[in-house]
C-alpha cells in the first residue's frame, strides 16, 4: 500500500471549494508519511475537472470514467471507487464531507471491512484524526488501525484550500467495470424547494432564533427585538422543522447562507450545519445560557445568560439608543 | 410492509457534559437521556407508512439497560414490538461494529424497509444506516424527508445542499436514513403508554467485541478555543446596555 488518493467532487462544473480543502488534508497526510498524492475525479466525462485538478501540486490525476457515472448514484460510485482502490491500494482515501460523500463513502469503506473516519476537523501526527462529538461540544481523537486503506472525510472550512501550491500533473484514465443492473436506485433531477419570498442573503441585520426559545408562543420576544433593530428574523433548523417559522427562514447547510453586517444568534448552540450558513457575517453576537456553547467560537460578542431576560432588556436598550 | 426502525438513546441536549476519568467518554451518571432527534422522525415515517399500507413496525436499539425507556417510548407512540441489543461498550465500537450488531439482530426479520435517523446527536457518525444497507445487501438513500410507496418500490424525497431536493426511486427491500423535519411528530397517548407495557421487547445480548475496532476513539477533550469572543459581563440590563454601546461605537453597526 502506498499513496494518498483524494476524491474531488464537482460543483456546477467546477471542483468545489471543500474538495480543495480535502486535497489540503490529503497533502498534510502525505507530508507526514512522505507519500505521493493522487487527485481522483469521477463521472461520465471528466476532462474539464481533470484539467482543473492538474493545475495543483499533485503527483497525478486519475480520471474514473464510465457512462453509468453520468449521474451520481451510491451504487455506481461505490463500485467504481472500490475497483480503483483495489488497483491503486493507497494507504488513505480522503473525501470532502459533502451530502454525496455521506451517501456512499460509509458503504464503500464497509465493503472493504473499513470504517470512514468522517467529518474530520484536524489531523495531527500519528495520524490522529479529530472530529466533533455531541454537536461540537466535545472533540474526539481517532486512530485508524485497519489493515486496508484509511478512509477519511473532512469538514467544510477545516483545512486551508489556499495553501495548495500550483503544479502541472499528468492525468491517467481508469475505466471501471459496471453493469447497469448493479445500479439499484434511480435518481431524479435536483429541484429547488418552494419559491422564496424573503431574501435573507441580502439582509444587513439578522436576528436568528434557536431551540433555546423553547416554544412557539415565546417567538414574539425575538420578533420584537428584530423589529426594534429593523432586522430580518431567521432561525435554526429545529425551529423550522417544528413549523414555528417557515423553512425559507432557515440558516445553514440545508437552508440559506447569509453574511449580514450583524448576525444576532439567540438560543442557538452553533452546530456546524448552522455555522456554515452564517460564519461569514461581519459581526456575530451570541446570547446563550451555556458558556461552552460552540456558537461562542465564532461570535465577536457574547452574553452568557437567560435569553428570556437578556432579549427583552436588549430590545429596550436598542429602542432607547434609537430614541 | 414490515418496517424496522433503528433508534438510539443519546444524552439530552441540555445535558451537562463532563469527561469521565477514563478520558474516553462522558460521565454518564450526570446525564439524562432521550431519543435521538432524527430517529424520532424515522419512527414517525414508519408509523405513517404502516397506517397507510398496514404491516408491522419493529424498533431496534443497541445500548445498555437504560435504553429500555427510549424503546418503551417508541412502543407507546405505536411501534408493534422491539428488539433491545444489550450492549455496554457502544462507545468502543465503531460505526461498522454497531451496524453489524444491528444487522445481525434484524436479519431474521427480513424486513421490507429499514429506517434509521441520519445522524446520532452524540457520536454523529452519520453512517450506521448506509453501512446497514451494505451489510444487508439492499439499496439505500440518505437524508430522506418523504417516503411514498409505489408499485415498483419506493419514491423518496432527498434533501440536497443549499435548498435543493431530489426524488429517488428504489426497489424494496431498502434502507433509508431519515432527515428531521419531514413530518410532524406525534405524542404518546395515555392509552399508548399503557399498551406499551404489554408489547414484546426481546432482549438479545451483543456479541463481544472481537479485537479492536478499525476506527479507535482514543480520547475525548473539550474543543480548542480558536477565537476570543468578548463576553459581556453584568446582569441582563447592564449587559444589554454595554452590547448596544459596543455595536454602536466599536463595531459601528448601529
Ligand atoms: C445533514 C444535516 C443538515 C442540517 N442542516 C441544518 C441547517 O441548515 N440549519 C441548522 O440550523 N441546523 C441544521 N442541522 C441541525 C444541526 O445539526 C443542529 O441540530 C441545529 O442547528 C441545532 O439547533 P439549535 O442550536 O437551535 O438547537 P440546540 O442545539 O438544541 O441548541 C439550543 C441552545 O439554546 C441554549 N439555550 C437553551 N435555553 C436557553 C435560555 N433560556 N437562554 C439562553 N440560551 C438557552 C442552549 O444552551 C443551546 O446552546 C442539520 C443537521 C444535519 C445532520
Ligand atoms: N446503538 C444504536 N442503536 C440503534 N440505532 C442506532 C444506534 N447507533 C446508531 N443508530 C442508528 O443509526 C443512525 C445514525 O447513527 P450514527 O451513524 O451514529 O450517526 C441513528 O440515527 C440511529 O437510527
Amino acid at each position: 500500500m502506498s499513496g494518498i488518493c483524494v476524491v474531488l467532487e464537482e460543483r456546477d462544473g467546477r471542483i468545489g471549494r471543500i474538495s480543495w480543502e480535502a486535497l489540503a488534508a490529503g497533502k498534510l497526510l502525505a507530508a507526514q508519511s512522505g507519500q505521493p498524492v493522487s487527485a481522483v475525479v469521477i463521472g461520465a466525462s471528466t476532462e474539464s475537472i481533470a484539467n482543473e485538478a492538474a493545475t495543483k501540486a499533485v503527483n497525478n490525476v486519475i480520471r474514473v470514467e464510465h457512462p453509468l457515472l453520468a449521474h451520481y448514484t451510491s451504487d455506481g460510485y461505490t463500485i467504481a471507487l472500490h475497483q480503483l482502490i483495489e488497483k491503486e491500494s493507497p494507504t488513505a482515501v480522503v473525501f470532502p464531507h459533502t451530502y454525496q460523500v455521506r451517501d456512499f463513502a460509509p458503504a464503500l469503506a464497509a465493503r472493504m471491512n473499513e470504517v470512514l473516519i468522517g467529518d474530520v476537523v484536524a489531523i495531527g501526527e500519528g495520524p490522529v484524526f479529530t472530529r466533533q462529538l455531541l454537536q461540537g461540544r466535545l472533540a474526539g481523537n481517532y486512530r485508524h488501525q485497519g489493515s486496508g486503506p484509511c478512509f477519511v472525510s473532512v469538514q467544510a472550512g477545516a483545512f486551508r484550500a489556499d495553501a495548495i501550491e500550483s503544479g502541472s500533473a499528468e492525468a491517467t484514465n481508469f475505466t471501471p467495470t459496471i453493469d447497469a443492473a448493479q445500479i439499484r436506485t434511480e435518481p431524479g433531477e435536483p429541484f429547488r424547494g418552494s419559491a422564496q419570498t424573503v431574501d435573507l442573503g441580502s439582509a444587513p441585520l439578522i436576528v436568528s432564533v434557536g431551540r433555546g426559545i423553547k416554544e412557539a408562543d415565546n417567538l414574539p420576544i425575538v420578533q420584537e427585538l428584530a423589529t426594534a433593530l429593523g432586522a430580518e428574523l431567521a432561525a435554526s433548523r429545529p425551529i423550522c422543522d417544528n413549523g414555528w417559522l417557515p423553512m425559507e427562514r432557515q440558516v445553514g447547510s440545508s437552508g440559506q447562507t447569509v453574511s449580514p453586517k450583524l448576525y444576532l444568534a439567540v438560543g442557538i448552540s452553533g452546530a456546524i450545519q448552522h455555522l456554515v450558513g452564517m460564519k461569514g457575517s461581519q459581526c456575530i453576537v451570541a446570547i446563550n445560557k451555556d458558556p461552552d456553547a460552540p456558537i461562542f467560537e465564532v461570535a465577536d460578542y457574547g452574553i452568557v445568560g437567560d435569553l428570556f431576560e437578556v432579549v427583552p432588556a436588549l430590545t429596550e436598550a436598542i429602542k432607547a439608543a434609537k430614541g | 410492509m414490515k418496517i424496522i426502525v433503528a433508534i438510539k438513546q443519546v444524552p439530552e441536549r441540555d445535558a451537562h457534559i463532563r469527561i469521565d476519568s477514563s478520558g474516553k467518554w462522558i460521565e454518564e451518571s450526570d446525564v439524562q437521556y432521550a431519543m435521538n432527534e432524527s430517529d424520532a422522525y424515522a419512527l414517525e415515517e414508519a408509523l405513517q407508512l404502516r397506517e397507510k399500507h398496514s404491516g408491522e413496525v419493529i424498533v431496534v436499539s443497541a445500548g445498555p439497560e437504560r435504553v429500555g425507556t427510549t424503546i418503551r417510548e417508541a412502543l407507546a407512540k405505536g411501534a408493534d414490538r422491539a428488539i433491545h441489543i444489550d450492549c455496554n461498550d457502544l462507545n468502543q465500537r465503531d460505526a461498522l461494529g454497531v451496524a453489524r450488531l444491528i444487522a445481525d439482530a434484524i436479519r431474521p426479520d427480513n424486513a421490507d424497509l429499514i429506517l434509521t435517523g441520519l445522524q446520532s446527536d452524540d457520536l454523529g457518525y452519520g453512517q450506521t444506516g448506509v453501512i446497514l444497507a451494505e451489510l444487508l445487501g439492499v439499496p439505500h438513500a440518505t437524508l430522506i424527508l418523504h417516503v411514498e410507496k409505489t408499485d415498483a418500490g419506493l419514491k423518496v424525497k432527498r434533501e440536497l445542499e443549499a435548498g435543493f431536493f431530489q426524488e429517488i426511486e428504489l426497489p424494496l427491500p431498502a434502507a433509508l436514513t431519515i432527515q428531521s423535519g419531514g413530518n410532524k411528530l406525534r405524542y404518546a397517548t395515555l392509552m399508548g403508554i399503557k399498551k406499551a407495557k404489554t408489547k414484546e421487547m426481546r432482549v438479545v445480548t451483543a456479541a463481544a467485541l472481537d479485537g479492536a475496532p478499525v476506527a479507535v476513539l482514543d480520547g475525548i477533550a473539550h474543543p480548542k478555543k480558536q477565537r476570543s469572543t468578548q463576553i459581556i459581563p453584568g446582569d441582563a440590563k447592564q449587559a444589554a446596555a454595554t452590547l448596544v454601546e459596543k455595536l454602536k461605537f466599536e463595531a459601528r453597526i448601529l
